[in-house]
């Protein structure tokens, strides 16, 4: 990555504004062309340093609804737990990490309904408690890594 | 397990036309990197440029799209350390407090989530990323510097941040075609 390449990530993470032309107005900005813009992004997508390019969508408006979930689970059956949640297709993320509640994982569906079935077959098989975090306000989105 | 006497924001989900939902389905996986993305799109659309800008401009106005841009590999990017920080805020002082949160580069959500009495008392969530170990946790401190006047019970330093030790599974979200 060379200078450019960094001015060019650092200032599109923040969103490129919505014109005929949206990288000519980011060139001009950086005092570079558009070719060079266009070129350097789709080098960094082909190279995996990008995830994606575009529009980033609020999921909850996609139509879904969503919680966070966790779960305390013993550490001897951790694996076996692991598999029985991971295997819903509705869990979208699952992460482990180090607190009592050491389970925590991200439940999408296409409804409030669905969510709170897939929360109570989870208890079912594992006959462990899943504590639910449903989001009550949202204060900010959106992630900004400098390179 | 939820709480239904709290209002979730989630449930009110935008109503989406028939276009909307074709402009997700055309974008979800990426815009092209071309001169002229909109005309592309607008093609797709099958219709004109000028009301395909329009309605990237309504969508973005009702926070259905958050913003257009390029999203890093955290991982590659050198940001491998994650931390979710969790806080037990004053109720009425956490709006005001979750969005200063949400000012801090450093951050990349900041959500009111309910107490679960007695495991979890926590109300405030605001998930932190840097390069190194170090460097996640002093922005554990800075948050918690932020936070000194408004913190009912303070947990200990090992209990207010939950680092990820392993992924153990990550996909997607997508928009289906109908």
């Amino acid at each position: 990555m060379d200078a450019l390449d960094r001015k060019i990530l650092n200032r599109t993470q923040l969103g490129i504004p919505v014109s005929d032309q949206p990288f000519a107005d980011i060139a001009n900005e950086l005092g570079c062309d558009e070719q060079q813009v266009i070129d350097k992004l789709q080098t960094m997508l082909d190279d995996g340093l990008l995830t994606r390019f575009g529009p980033m969508f609020d999921a909850a408006s996609l139509g879904g609804a969503f919680t966070l979930s966790a779960m305390i689970v013993p550490e001897e059956r951790f694996g076996e737990v692991n598999d029985i949640v991971n295997a819903f297709s509705q869990v979208a993320h699952n992460y482990k990490r180090q607190h009592t509640l050491n389970m925590w994982f991200v439940v999408a569906c296409e409804s409030q309904q669905e969510i709170q079935t897939v929360i109570a077959d989870i208890e079912q098989q594992s006959g462990l408690q899943v504590f639910d975090f449903p989001k009550q306000e949202e204060f900010y989105v959106g992630l900004y890594l400098p390179v | 397990m939820s709480d239904s006497t709290y209002p979730s924001k989630q449930q009110q989900s935008e109503n989406l036309t028939e276009l909307e939902r074709q402009y997700i389905l055309f974008t979800q996986n990426g815009m092209p990197l071309v001169s002229k993305p909109y005309h592309h799109l607008a093609e797709q659309l099958k219709i004109s440029v000028e009301d395909t800008l329009a309605m990237t401009n309504d969508l973005l106005a009702r926070g259905v799209i958050r913003r257009i841009a390029a999203v890093p590999n955290h991982y590659r990017a050198g940001y491998t350390f994650n931390g979710m920080t969790v806080w037990d805020v004053k109720d009425e002082e956490v709006q005001t407090y979750g969005k200063l949160l949400g000012q801090l580069p450093f951050v990349s959500h900041c959500y009111r989530r309910p107490r679960r009495l007695p495991e979890w008392n926590f109300n405030l969530f605001a998930m932190i990323h840097g390069k190194n170990e170090q460097q996640i946790d002093e922005y554990r401190i800075q948050i918690k510097k932020l936070l000194e006047d408004v913190l009912q019970t303070s947990a200990n330093s090992s209990n207010e941040m939950l680092t990820s030790s392993k992924i153990l599974k990550k996909t997607g979200l997508r928009l289906k075609a109908k």
